[in-house]
């Protein structure tokens, strides 16, 4: 293994077929399925508006986001196949509860508000996350960070061009969008994880270059990002909390709450089950799609 | 790793052509003419895009009620793409109907605010007066436009799409078969549309004829997978083609004298092809039962009970081509049938002035199952609930 150390200390990546710790291997399968998991399940709350979108416009754009992430969930799951993983074992384990994805999901999407608060603060709390991620010192998912994070930044941009297009509508329209940042905010900042004091892997993350930076250094780059976006747009951001705190050079703000998180991923969210089900469903509905295509190509190997 | 620096990759945004048509980005009739020619009847171009744009629109709205549905990631990112190309082919087309002739758009008494008619160029005394260049792309500043003033305006009546766009998808296999006879037809037709009199359509079906055969594509190999797979699928794929048939019939009714007539032929053949290969077999007539009118279930993806599949199976392919033409021929009504009346008699009097037949409740007339209720109540909902709404 002096070779992966030696690998890790230039800074350059591991690739596949490099020898790599079994922990290494297994840490990287599951970063990587839980992100291709998220992308997946993250379908699910935009995509109820698809058919719903109040525009054709919108219709398109949002149609596109989805289908998009479609894609990432694919090469992710793909990345994650470089390592030795199989795609149908880890959506298995998925759909069975044993492999997590980002507790961001089991809120609900109430009204249109919330595709453009989606954009803006999940997708933009993503890419504080994720542009780290491209400098992975594992080879293929540095590579596929790149392009995902290219496009979530344009996920963003539409996102927040949609509440900009709203503040400016009716007054209706404008309580839409103070409602759904009120209701997103706090769990956008739990995307970053627990506070770091709680955060065990971080540390050996950090060692293997998997993770740059710990989670509390992103949820304040999150927050600074955040704060003149919402006064451009006009709304409040819901934490009495928040001020310019001139001597960090940050802003103060308040503690989410982190047993809301625990609840939320240990499946105790509004809408764990229901993302579940329905990913559950497709699967199975799938089945026999999936069976039949097999055995098309095994006929036609022969 | 400077060579992959995922900031510098952030602000590149020079890369829009990576968007599918139709999401805003750039002008996919850009340097194509608007002006309508001389000579081009504009209340005819106007409801043949009109019924055009109401296929594409209300059959990629079938296709988004798959979304996260899909057997696999790879058809999750197929289906979005051939709803995604659908949805920007009637955009465009409902734009262009709206201008060619203020007469297809609702009146403002029956749209709503959130949706107010905006036809680019109302018909003027002048029938040859340039139209302001406004294609439905890249100009996010004004809420109000002539594809949504259609789209979202218009009760069932109004819409002009055939039922085979309508009905709901029991199962995959149903889904593959539509959109086999959808994108088959409408491949065939918008081929002989290219060299139309209008530069816009003709550019739109220039377009439109490279994303169809992506989606014919798409559908056939999907039908021959299943057709050919196991006993399951086979049996699933034989009872979809058998509820597909009865809804071919009204293809044949086509009242737009700008429709291409010569479509007919190629279609059978590319069905007969694909079917044979599937080792599917074509049913010889129309089942008694006039499914085309049944009202759909409106979940996507309900399981499919199929009863009379294993009746109808056989393992004799008839003579494929002409298993098409007899069951086209024999429920032909387009002859028979009163012309259409727009602007006439209003929406409502449309129908009851039909003697009802099943061959004379045609889309193309504006007579639907109630699957297309069920669609608008889902699809213009949110835009007619928040008056004055912008977005």
């Amino acid at each position: 293994m002096l070779d992966f150390e030696d690998t890790i200390a230039r800074d350059q990546r591991i690739e596949p077929r490099d020898p790599m710790p079994e922990a290494y291997r297994k840490t990287m399968i599951r970063q990587i399925a839980q992100h291709a998991h998220s992308e997946i399940i993250g379908m699910q709350p935009e995509g109820e508006w698809i058919t719903r979108a109040p525009t054709l416009r919108r219709k398109a754009i949002l149609l596109a986001k989805v289908q998009d992430e479609a894609g990432h969930g694919l090469y992710l799951y793909s990345a994650a196949e470089t390592l030795g993983a199989d795609r149908g074992d880890l959506t298995t384990r998925l759909i069975e509860g044993r492999q997590k994805y980002s507790s961001i999901f089991n809120y609900p999407t109430l009204t249109f508000a919330d595709v453009g608060v989606i954009g803006w603060l999940v997708d933009g709390a993503a890419i504080c996350n994720q542009v780290p991620l491209c400098r992975s010192s594992y080879g293929p998912y540095g590579r596929a960070m790149i392009r995902i994070c290219k496009e979530e930044s344009f996920h963003q941009r539409q996102g927040y061009e949609l509440l900009m297009t709203m503040m400016r509508g009716t007054d209706v329209q404008r309580e839409m969008v103070q409602d759904a940042v009120n209701r997103w905010w706090w769990p956008s900042l739990m995307m970053f994880g627990p506070p770091d004091g709680d955060s065990p892997n971080t540390a050996q993350s950090m060692a293997w270059k998997i993770k740059r930076h710990t989670n509390d250094e992103l949820r304040q780059r999150f927050v600074d990002m955040s704060v003149p976006q919402a006064v451009s747009l006009g709304v409040t951001l819901p934490d009495p909390a928040l001020r310019w705190n001139e001597e960090r050079g940050h802003h103060d703000f308040g503690t989410p709450d982190w047993d809301e998180l625990k609840r939320v991923i240990s499946g105790d969210g509004p809408m764990n089950a229901a993302r579940i089900t329905r990913r559950r469903q497709a699967h199975e509905d799938g089945a026999w799609v999936r069976a039949a295509a097999a055995a098309h190509a095994r006929k036609k190997a022969s | 790793m400077s060579f992959d620096d995922a900031y510098g990759a952030l602000t590149d945004h020079d890369d829009d052509t990576r968007w599918a048509y139709g999401t805003g980005f750039a002008d996919p009739l850009a340097g194509v003419p608007a002006a309508i020619p001389p000579g081009v009847d504009r209340a005819a171009l106007a409801e043949y895009c009109l019924m055009l744009g109401d296929d594409a629109l209300i059959m990629s709205h079938r296709l988004q009620q798959w979304v996260t549905l899909a057997p696999e990631l790879e058809d999750e990112v197929a289906i979005a793409n051939i709803a995604l190309d659908l949805l920007g082919q009637a955009r465009l087309l409902l734009t262009r109907a709206a201008e060619a002739s203020a007469d297809v758009a609702p009146a403002p008494a029956a749209a709503s605010s959130a949706a107010a008619p905006a036809p680019v160029a109302a018909s003027s005394a002048a029938g040859d007066a340039p139209v302001a260049a406004s294609s439905a792309a890249g100009d996010a500043s004004t809420g109000a436009r002539g594809e949504d003033a259609l789209a979202f305006g218009r009760g069932p009546a109004e819409f002009r799409n055939v039922q085979l766009v309508e009905r709901a998808d029991a199962d995959f296999a149903h889904l593959v078969a539509r959109l086999l006879a959808f994108a088959t037809w409408r491949l065939a037709v918008l081929d002989r549309l290219r060299d139309t009199a209008d530069p816009i359509l003709a550019a739109v079906a220039t377009k439109a004829v490279k994303e169809l055969t992506y989606h014919r594509e798409y559908a056939a190999h999907w039908v021959v997978r299943l057709g050919d797979g196991t006993d399951e699928s086979h049996s699933r794929m034989q009872s979809a083609i058998d509820a597909l048939w009865p809804l071919l019939a009204e293809l044949d009714h086509e009242p737009s004298p700008l429709a291409p007539t010569t479509w007919r032929p190629e279609f059978n053949a590319i069905l007969s092809q694909v079917l044979t290969a599937a080792t599917v077999a074509e049913p010889a007539a129309a089942p008694a039962e006039s499914s085309a009118a049944a009202p759909a279930e409106s979940s996507a993806a309900a399981p499919a009970e199929s009863s009379a599949a294993d009746a109808s199976l056989s393992t004799e392919a008839p003579d494929a081509v002409s298993a098409v033409d007899d069951a086209a021929e024999m429920s032909l009504p387009g002859a028979t049938l009163p012309p259409t009346h727009r602007g006439g008699g209003g929406g409502g009097a449309r129908a009851a002035n039909f003697e009802i037949s099943p061959l004379a409740e045609s889309g193309r007339d504006g007579v639907h199952t109630p699957a297309l209720a069920e669609i608008l109540d889902e699809m213009q909902g949110l835009a007619r609930s928040v008056p004055g709404g912008v977005w």
